[in-house]
């Protein structure tokens, strides 16, 4: 079966969708994230939908679905690079998706996640000291 | 089937689009600075000449036939070049009806005793005048319409502008009374705009909005919820107290939102966001 490849980036999951998600593929997601939280321990998961450009309820529901377990096992997850076709859809079928942080793109993701955990300072020492 | 009429339409084509256009010209006068004599000759010449060529195949009863189609694509480009230069549509109608008004006296006048000659073989020609008068207006309204329609889109495009303030913000000025019709649009530049400037702040400026009510409330809270979702967040402001007032009266909740009474207080917000401050000069 086909499954959507989580990558880890430091602290962070990175989930990139290609392809079109259906039903039985966002559930397969929302496993293996949840077992790759648990296993990595990651502190934050962020989910590019740049390429989707078509969303239906259950797939909406599915993404809150994954922010709210995520963030029961204290990790924060963030949606980036939703088209503006799929948030009207989203927001006419009445899914704003409260709770779950959202970006423009992967790097202001990114960005949002590392001074959402504090990260920023360590980050920025780290940049520092290496200067 | 060479009838008397169409033998004496053939033969008398330059005098009748003679008589035609001194008809029309006098008409016109006043609408000549639409368009020149010149332009109105070769349009007749043009007419006459595919009329009379129609006429000559002798079939009059159907217009729906080839023979007819020069006559009808000619017909059809001149109501529309009319709608277009601001001609009313009796004017343009009229085009067609003067023609016939010149061929009634024409026919009279070579065919003085024949009355039943002009009965039998007139009526057919003035059957198909008339129709080619409804293809004049329907055409008219068409292109009429078309107008109408362009500039309702370019209405709704024009008084929905997104301006780039700064890096990443986004301003959006709307003015006038708020539809369904018109929200959508405003929502679908707005999230285009987003989209295309890369911006994470964008501020709905609704000073120019007459009135607020739940609908107007319920469009701006999906328009802010969309643009969330897409990662840029929304400041609204231009919050006067009147519709203060109405959306509290009202039960709308817009604690969720950032809200500001001014475009000032909502720029400064923006500008504190995006953690950029203003200067005066000569202290930096």
């Amino acid at each position: 079966m086909q499954r959507i490849p989580i990558l880890k980036m430091g602290p962070f999951l990175l989930v990139t969708i290609q392809v079109d998600l259906h039903d039985r593929l966002v559930m397969a997601l929302q496993d293996d994230l949840t077992n790759m939280v648990s296993k990595t321990g990651a502190r934050g998961v962020l989910i590019d939908i740049s390429s989707l450009d078509m969303v239906d309820s259950f797939i909406g529901r599915m993404l809150g679905g994954i922010a709210a377990v995520t963030r029961l096992m204290d990790a924060q997850t963030v949606v980036v690079g939703m088209q503006p076709a799929v948030a009207i859809t989203m927001v006419e079928l009445g899914l704003d998706l409260p709770g779950v942080l959202t970006a423009l793109n992967v790097e202001r993701g990114m960005e949002l996640l590392r001074s959402r955990l504090g990260l920023v300072r360590e980050m920025a020492h780290d940049i520092d000291t290496k200067a | 089937m060479a009838t008397q009429i169409t033998r004496l339409l053939m033969e008398r084509k330059e005098k009748l689009l003679q008589i035609w256009m001194e008809g029309q010209v006098s008409e016109l006068s006043l609408r000549l600075d639409r368009m020149t004599s010149q332009d109105l000759y070769r349009q007749s010449k043009e007419f006459v000449d595919a009329f009379v060529a129609a006429v000559a195949s002798g079939n009059v009863e159907d217009l729906n036939r080839h023979e007819w189609e020069p006559v009808r694509r000619m017909l059809v480009q001149i109501s529309v070049s009319r709608s277009h230069q601001g001609f009313s549509p009796t004017e343009t109608a009229n085009y067609i009806f003067s023609l016939k008004e010149v061929l009634i006296r024409l026919i009279q006048s070579e065919l003085n005793n024949q009355i039943d000659v002009f009965v039998q073989e007139f009526i057919p020609l003035s059957r198909v005048l008339d129709k080619l008068g409804l293809i004049t207006f329907d055409s008219y309204t068409r292109a009429r319409e078309e107008i109408i329609i362009r500039q309702q889109q370019e209405m709704l495009e024009l008084s929905t502008p997104v301006i780039r303030v700064w890096d990443g913000i986004l301003a959006l000025p709307l003015i006038g009374t708020l539809d369904s019709g018109r929200t959508q649009v405003i929502m679908e530049n707005l999230l285009r705009g987003i989209q295309d400037t890369n911006s994470d702040v964008a501020i709905l400026d609704i000073s120019g909005v007459p009135t607020v009510d739940t609908l107007v409330a319920q469009h701006i809270m999906k328009t802010v919820s969309a643009a969330r979702l897409m990662g840029a967040e929304c400041i609204i402001s231009g919050i006067r107290p009147e519709i203060a007032q109405t959306i509290v009266q009202l039960g709308v909740d817009l604690s969720m939102v950032k809200t500001r009474a001014s475009l000032a207080g909502a720029l400064r917000l923006a500008y504190e966001m995006r953690k950029l401050t203003v200067v005066p000069a000569g202290k930096g």
